[in-house]
């Protein structure tokens, strides 16, 4: 998806994550979807207001919470439905799932169902743009859990010292599971990164204007070559940790603060400044919001109508070439 | 006696042992505040205290290496990796420091610690949270490998394995938490390692399965009863160490043998069984032994999962074909 400092187009991109996820929510309900879902909805902002800082040649590489990073940097959710449904059609053919969901001619490197795991992997795609004098710009997307894993420290390490044009970006929504991030982050988020010599900042991640002036001023300066940056976004999950039938209940949130969270909405908080500063039509936002809905629509059809993939396939693309008596032991379909 | 879930005994074994030793300290993430994301440590917090029942931040390696800190000082660590797919994050601790201290110190610093991990197919959740990796940790010398298939067996081998001095992976099948249920000895009551239960007598073929593959073997079992087949189903409970003469016992009883596991074929713990049975037992073999386990793939969606797990209609297969040879 391309850059743009349109406030209409971020109003659309939010509104087409939160709608994704409702849809999402709804196939895991009705034992469409098999197995867990995360939902972002509550954190749209940071997800839109970081890809519309940059260019389709850019990549990102996202989470277990990986939809809306996807969705902002130009995924088509009709592929990832496909991916989510577990068809042919999807983004992996059906082997990833919803926390692998990846497009390279997009520059989504993928998210990841291990929690940090992204970032080395932006460290080495940045190096490589170094290299090749591009001026690309790499950002990992990761939670507030990630920023205790070992990896990802190496990576600010790693940045700071290859000087790579990375734009760290942590979602900080408080909670890791049930886990705290006061709790767990001694010396908070921003101030920990700064530790590694990354410029780094904290902003409202309910504000999208707010994140995507930071985004747009650390992608300039990776861009630019002046090195590595870190933003931390202060944002709130709506949603369980994960959702999946049959889940064990895990909200360790209480009501008042769910309740504050949602009075903060990103979403809400951008259509109150529009109405304000009178930037779109009368009856604009439902036309938008109407033309969300039937593209999602269109997509979770498409999904449905996949195929689902053959068991006979279990062992393409195991390995670069395959050939007839490469070992599948043990198992006859 | 009473009767319990799988979840249920291993939480009461945690807390039988809380009680009991005070050295035991509980740790990982989510343990505390959410009782584990599974309930295996739910109420432990309530009883014993943040101190004993620590929720640690999102970072494994961290805590099974402080784990070995723990130990080495007179505690007794039973840590908690949400997943076994995550305690690759934590690979390095666990085999090459804490299973090697002991070791390496001529017996000066043992590790008597536990690794519990949920891992196994067949519960709808993706690569990473599914995968059967027990063989990857069992080449580590140094390590116990303990994988309970029944409800008793998780209270008594867990028992065991806290109180073992050396360091142990105790493995959980995921998909028998709740499934899997049966009458647990009340009190104290201790399961020893290295010998293998036998699930069912039978005269004409030998199954033998661990963890999560059990209850396949035994409904295999069941379909091979129906066709006049008297399958002897045995759970080896424990790899490493392994019971070698009671396999070797089992075969005997039989003189061919189905090996089941849900970790793909290639290197997977049936090697070892089969390599062993075929030292060990070669004259009393009437048939070509067998393995019945996952392809040589990556766990796949949960949508297709019950093609990549093995299930009872492949190991019937396998077993009547031992009969035809
Ligand atoms: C290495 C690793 N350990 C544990 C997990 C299990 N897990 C999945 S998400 C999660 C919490 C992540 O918290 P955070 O990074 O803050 O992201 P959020 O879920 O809040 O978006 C945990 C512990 C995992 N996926 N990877």
């Amino acid at each position: 998806m391309s850059e743009t400092g349109d406030p209409l187009e971020w109003y659309r991109r939010m509104q087409r994550l939160r709608r994704f996820e409702a849809r999402a929510a709804a196939l895991v309900e009705s034992g469409e979807i098999v197995g867990a879902v995360h939902e972002y909805t509550g954190e749209e902002a940071v997800a839109v207001g970081v890809c519309a800082a940059l260019r389709e040649d850019d990549i990102i590489t996202s989470t277990h919470r990986g939809h809306g990073h996807i969705l902002a940097k130009g995924g088509e959710p009709r592929r990832m439905f496909a991916e989510l449904l577990g068809r042919e059609s999807g983004y992996n053919r059906g082997r990833g799932g919803s926390m692998h969901i990846a497009d390279f001619s997009r520059g989504i490197y993928g998210a990841n169902g291990i929690v940090g795991a992204g970032a080395p992997m932006a460290c080495g795609a940045a190096h490589a743009f170094r290299t090749r004098a591009e001026d690309r710009v790499a950002v990992p997307f990761f939670g507030d859990g990630a920023m205790n894993q070992g990896v990802l420290l190496e990576s600010f390490n790693l940045a700071v010292l290859l000087s790579l044009p990375v734009v760290f970006v942590c979602e900080n929504n408080g909670i890791a599971i049930t886990s705290s991030t006061e709790e767990m982050t001694p010396g908070g988020v921003a101030p920990r990164a700064a530790g590694f010599g990354l410029p780094s900042r904290s902003v409202d991640g309910m504000d999208v204007r707010a994140v995507h002036e930071a985004a747009t001023t650390a992608v300039r300066r990776a861009r630019a070559g002046g090195g590595p940056s870190f933003i931390e976004c202060r944002t709130v999950r709506y949603s369980v940790h994960n959702i999946a039938a049959g889940a064990l209940p895990r909200e360790s949130r209480s009501e008042a603060f769910m309740e504050a969270a949602r009075r903060r909405d990103p979403i809400e908080r951008l259509a109150g400044e529009l109405d304000r500063e009178r930037g779109w039509r009368q009856g604009e936002r439902t036309e938008i919001d109407e033309n969300v809905e039937g593209e999602l629509d269109a997509a979770v059809e498409f999904a449905r109508a996949g195929r689902r993939p053959d068991a006979k396939t279990a062992l393409d693309f195991m390995y670069a070439a395959t050939y007839p008596d490469f070992p599948a032991r043990g198992w006859e379909p | 006696m009473a009767e319990m879930t799988m979840i249920e005994a291993i939480r009461s074994a945690l807390r039988l042992e809380m009680e009991r030793d005070e050295r035991v300290i509980v740790m990982g993430e989510d343990v505390g505040q959410l009782g584990g994301v599974f309930r295996a440590t739910d109420g432990l917090r309530q009883f014993f205290g943040p101190s004993r029942v620590v929720d640690t931040p999102l970072a494994e390696s961290v805590i099974a290496g402080s784990a070995l800190g723990l130990a080495l000082t007179g505690l007794v660590p039973v840590i908690e990796i949400q997943f076994l797919g995550f305690a690759q994050n934590a690979y390095h601790q666990i085999c090459q420091q804490l299973a090697r201290s002991r070791y390496r110190t001529r017996g000066a610093q043992p590790a008597q610690i536990t690794v519990r991990a949920p891992f196994g197919g067949n519960v709808r959740t993706p690569e990473f949270h599914s995968d059967s990796m027990e063989s990857q940790f069992a080449q580590n010398t140094g390590l116990k490998i303990v994988m309970p298939a029944s409800a008793p067996d998780a209270k008594g081998l867990l028992l065991q394995s806290i109180r073992d001095p050396d360091p142990v992976l105790f493995l959980e099948p995921l998909r028998g938490y709740r499934m899997i249920s049966g009458e647990v000895p009340d009190g104290d009551y201790t399961v020893p390692f290295g010998a293998l239960r036998t699930v069912r007598e039978g005269s004409d073929v030998t199954l033998v399965a661990w963890s999560g593959s059990v209850p396949v073997a035994a409904e295999a079992a069941e379909l091979l009863d129906a066709k006049g087949v008297s399958a002897h189903v045995v759970d080896l409970r424990t790899l490493v160490p392994l019971d070698e003469a009671g396999l070797v016992a089992a075969l005997e009883r039989t003189g061919r043998c189905v090996v089941v596991h849900e970790a793909p074929a290639t290197a997977g713990f049936g090697a070892e069984v089969v390599a062993l049975l075929q030292e060990q037992a070669f004259y009393s073999l009437e048939a070509p032994l067998r393995r019945v386990a996952a392809p040589d793939s990556h766990y796949p969606l949960p949508g297709v999962e019950r093609d990549f797990v093995p299930g009872a209609g492949l190991v019937v297969r396998a077993a009547l074909e031992t009969l035809e040879a």
